[in-house]
């Protein structure tokens, strides 16, 4: 009896540890869950951006597609490093991309969008960030997938790589598109 | 240095760290102008998470995100939400990982009970001890057996003779 309350301490280090490993495992702490994951899409209604070419939208005009809806900026740098992966995603596997253009000068959108490419279907510009609220989103870029009853069933915080296209993203939208 | 020195040391700064804890508002452009409404957007304000720094208030925050959300938490309150609602609307966005002080429930239940568990088993391991520590010292010694009491008589023999 003694001689276990001596080992107690070690023991209890033992699990300590333990549960830290366990914490900081595969984790990413900032990641955090999306409360709107299997809710519909929050209703929004965006206006065009002016000087971009894309009608605005409204959520009740997006049933019927899987999609993605990524939220971006022009003056978020991993926005660009995402934008060549969107595009992929839309060219060659001919996912529609609806776009927020979070907080931006519409002027400094359309330069971003000329300059790199316009892989969206439709954009709609949330000036004031209420969108994003709605969303609730933490930062720029992210991006949801959609399913075609129009509800939210990935989120994904920060920019798009390649790698999340292989492991997250195309194993996913292939399901939802059957 | 002595304690007290210390403290004398220590004085300036903390009351510069109470001063500015007092002083911190949301921007002058933010502010309502009914003092009840703001009064309550404030403390709204302190128990809402900003979701870029994590550890802070929306009120303390200076990240543009939580302005987004004071600015909403107070359109909210002129729309004439109570605060439950306030804080359901935020919750049913982000999740329960906006509030600061989490919500008591079956998932959050063993966070909530930590403190209790972790006293009662303290409290446990002290009792256990004392009870030992009793128990040694009411314990009588165990008689000697004859051999040692021979032992014994014999040294004490010894030791009267020399």
């Amino acid at each position: 009896m003694r001689r276990l309350l001596y080992v107690l301490p070690a023991v209890l280090v033992a699990a300590l540890a333990f549960t830290f490993a366990i914490g900081l495992r595969d984790r990413d702490p900032s990641a955090l869950p999306s409360a709107l994951i299997d809710r519909p899409l929050p209703a929004l209604d965006l206006p065009a951006v002016e000087g971009v070419d894309l009608p605005g939208w409204q959520t009740a005009d997006l049933h019927g597609e899987v999609m993605l809806v990524n939220v971006f900026a022009s003056w978020c740098p991993p926005c660009r490093v995402e934008h060549p992966v969107l595009t992929r995603l839309t060219e060659v596997h001919g996912v529609p991309l609806i776009g927020v253009n979070y907080k931006d000068a519409p002027e400094a959108a359309a330069a971003f969008l000329v300059e790199l490419g316009n892989p969206y279907r439709k954009i709609g510009g949330d000036f004031e960030g209420r969108a994003g609220l709605e969303l609730g989103i933490s930062g720029v870029p992210e991006t949801f997938i959609v399913d075609a009853d129009g509800h939210i069933r990935f989120r994904h915080a920060g920019p798009v790589l390649p790698e999340h296209v292989e492991q997250v993203f195309l194993p996913l939208l292939r399901e939802l598109r059957g | 240095m002595t304690l007290r020195q210390l403290l004398r040391a220590l004085l300036p700064a903390l009351l510069l760290a109470l001063a500015t804890a007092a002083t911190a508002a949301p921007n002058p452009d933010e502010i309502l102008d009914d003092p009840a409404l703001e009064a309550r957007a404030r403390a709204l304000s302190a128990e809402l998470r900003c979701v870029v720094c994590q550890n802070e208030s929306i009120d303390d925050s200076g990240a543009p995100l939580a302005r987004d959300m004071r600015r909403l938490v107070r359109e909210r309150l002129v729309a004439g939400d109570s605060d439950a609602e306030v804080v359901d609307f935020l919750v049913a966005r982000y999740g329960d990982f906006v509030r600061l002080r989490p919500p008591v429930r079956g998932s959050t239940l063993l966070l909530w009970a930590s403190p209790l568990i972790l006293v009662g088993l303290g409290g446990i391991g002290v009792w256990l001890y004392l009870r030992g520590r009793r128990d040694d010292q009411a314990a009588a010694p165990a008689p000697l057996s004859p051999e040692e009491q021979a032992a014994l008589d014999r040294l004490l023999a010894d030791r009267s003779r020399s």
